[in-house]
């Protein structure tokens, strides 16, 4: 039964570093870049969210939808200010400015909140649950339905409305969708909004789950849900779900059966050990294109 | 009438001047066409025409509106529709939701007009579930000309359309454009294949290292002998 809670608190871990990998994989597919920013706006939304909370004393339901809000608004200046002008640079330039933005991020928030651990109010009260000899936290168990729900719409949106099948059609080629008469600038927009927004919902789950939000706290789940995308293959949107949650479980077990300290090791030492058989991730795909 | 006039048009990739103070016109209802050798300049006056691509100089303008600033995406519902070379379909999306991106504009027509597609093209509806990428060369092609179609352009540019094809197809290719062509479409062909796209051309234009050398109906270049050498094998 214990391995059963660990297998859970792993999934509900592995949900938020899904939620994570989408806006990375997202972005990466649309806009051909690595967003290392995208970490820090998890920092972000979880600060927004005490600053409501503590601060301003909103309910927990209007501190969440005001930090998703302040993400999705972030998220999108970054890529007008930041990335476009940059869209035809070599990607080396791009990758060095998205770090540049994230280290202003973090820079901003320890002058704004200082460089200490500030702890993040309780926003999910959802009491423990017992069932015979399993125990399910109810924060776990939240952050996992929640995630599914989102996972879910995600995949119907991208997969059949307008809008999705737009941003599909301008991660394969923004001058053919351009061509169709899409607004590519817009899509893009878009898509950073989309990841900024489940960048904010993670990071209410982060904070819930650790307790505790500091200037750098964005960096390690972003670094391990980039680690998520790739291993699930970069720009696959079922492979950053699938290797955010395999990421979860293989952390929480190594630390449950393994070595607490160990357990970072192990995650990356999987990575490493799946790209060496499979170098697109689980489900990343070449295509050969026809000439 | 003219229906798309450029003007005095130059086109550069950072160093490289690639099209040199071109001018040509489309008028309502011709098939006209652009031919030179490999690099002459044809698909950066076509990428110029629609948007992805700006001149530094002259003016472009289509059905009487200055275009020549208009973004790219907002062309297609003022009736320009591009098939660029190489097809570009969408490799990894369905036939059908390849057509439903070439409706992006078009709203509620978009139904009946892949109807009219599949109409056209039997072939294309045989495999309307198939993921782009998995079609062979030809059906990538029809697809890509039955994707223009959907936003019902009063202008089509085509880029080398019957490139990599087996004759047979090219000449169904052709008989498509003549077919599209007669049901009211103005058409502007970029061709390598010179002796067909002669034959069907009202007008034709000859570009040569990005300028326009020659042009002229479409019947006396093809007995030009300066084109029967350079272009037609003799
Ligand atoms: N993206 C680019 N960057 C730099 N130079 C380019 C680029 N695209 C085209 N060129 C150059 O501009 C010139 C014209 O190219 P363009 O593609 O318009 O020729 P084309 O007539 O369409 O040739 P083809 O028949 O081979 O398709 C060529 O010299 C080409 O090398
Ligand atoms: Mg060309």
């Amino acid at each position: 039964m214990d391995f059963l809670s660990n297998l859970i608190s792993g999934l509900s871990l592995g949900s938020i570093y899904a939620l994570i990998a989408l806006g990375y994989t997202m972005v990466y597919g649309i806009a051909k870049m690595l967003n290392f920013a995208h970490g820090d706006i998890i920092m972000v939304g979880a600060f927004a969210v005490i600053v409501c909370i503590n601060t301003c004393g909103l309910p927990v339901w209007l501190a969440a939808v005001v930090s998703i809000l302040c993400c999705i608004v972030l998220g999108v200046l970054i890529e007008r200010i930041a990335y476009k002008p940059l869209r035809r640079s070599a990607p080396l330039t791009v990758l060095i400015t998205a770090i540049g933005v994230s280290y202003l991020l973090q820079s901003v928030a320890q002058l704004v909140f200082g460089s200490e651990m500030h702890s993040f109010p309780k926003v999910i009260s959802m009491p423990t649950i017992q069932i015979g000899e399993l125990t399910i936290k109810g924060n776990a168990l939240v952050t996992l339905v929640v995630s599914a729900v989102i996972m879910v719409v995600l995949t119907l949106f991208i997969g059949k409305t307008r809008m999705g099948k737009a941003m599909r059609a301008v991660s394969e080629d923004k001058d053919a969708a351009e061509l169709m008469g899409i607004n590519v600038n817009k899509t893009i927009s878009v898509t950073f909004a989309i990841g900024s927004a489940l960048a904010a919902v993670a990071g209410i789950f982060y904070g819930s789950t650790y307790g505790f939000i500091g200037p750098y706290t964005g960096s390690m789940p972003g670094i391990k849900a980039f680690v998520a995308a790739v291993f699930g293959g970069i720009g696959s949107i079922p492979g950053a779900m699938l290797g955010g949650l395999a990421l979860g479980i293989i952390e929480n077990l190594s630390k449950a059966y393994i070595s607490t300290e160990l357990s970072d090791a192990i995650v990356f030492g999987v990575l490493i050990i799946v790209l060496l058989f499979k170098p697109t991730g689980l489900l990343g795909k070449k295509i050969k294109e026809k000439v | 009438m003219q229906m798309l006039n450029v003007e005095n048009i130059n086109v550069y990739y950072g160093q490289i001047h690639a099209v040199k103070d071109v001018s040509f016109e489309v008028n309502e209802g011709e098939i006209v066409c652009l031919i030179g050798s490999n690099g002459a300049g044809k698909s950066t006056v076509l990428k110029t025409v629609s948007g992805l691509l700006r001149s530094r100089t002259g003016c472009i303008s289509f059905m009487g509106r200055d275009i020549s600033k208009t973004e790219a995406f907002r062309l297609v519902s003022a009736g320009l529709a591009h098939v660029p070379e190489g097809r570009r379909i969408f490799l990894q999306m369905t036939v059908e939701e390849n057509l439903q991106m070439g409706g992006y504009t078009a709203g509620k027509e978009t139904d009946a007009r892949i109807r009219d597609v599949y109409e056209r093209f039997p072939r294309l509806k045989e495999r309307r579930n198939q993921i782009g990428g998995t079609l062979s060369g030809g059906e990538q092609q029809m697809l890509a000309i039955g994707r223009a179609l959907i936003s019902a352009p009063k202008l089509l540019m085509l880029d080398e359309p019957s490139m990599g094809l087996a004759p047979i197809l090219v000449s169904q290719i052709f008989e498509i454009i003549k077919e599209l062509h007669a049901a009211g479409t103005t058409i502007l062909l970029v061709e390598q294949n010179a002796e067909m796209a002669l034959k069907i051309a009202d007008r034709a234009y000859v570009l040569e290292s990005g300028r326009i050398a020659l042009s002229g109906s479409g019947a006396d270049l093809a007995r030009s002998d300066a084109i029967k050498k350079a272009y037609l094998g003799g």
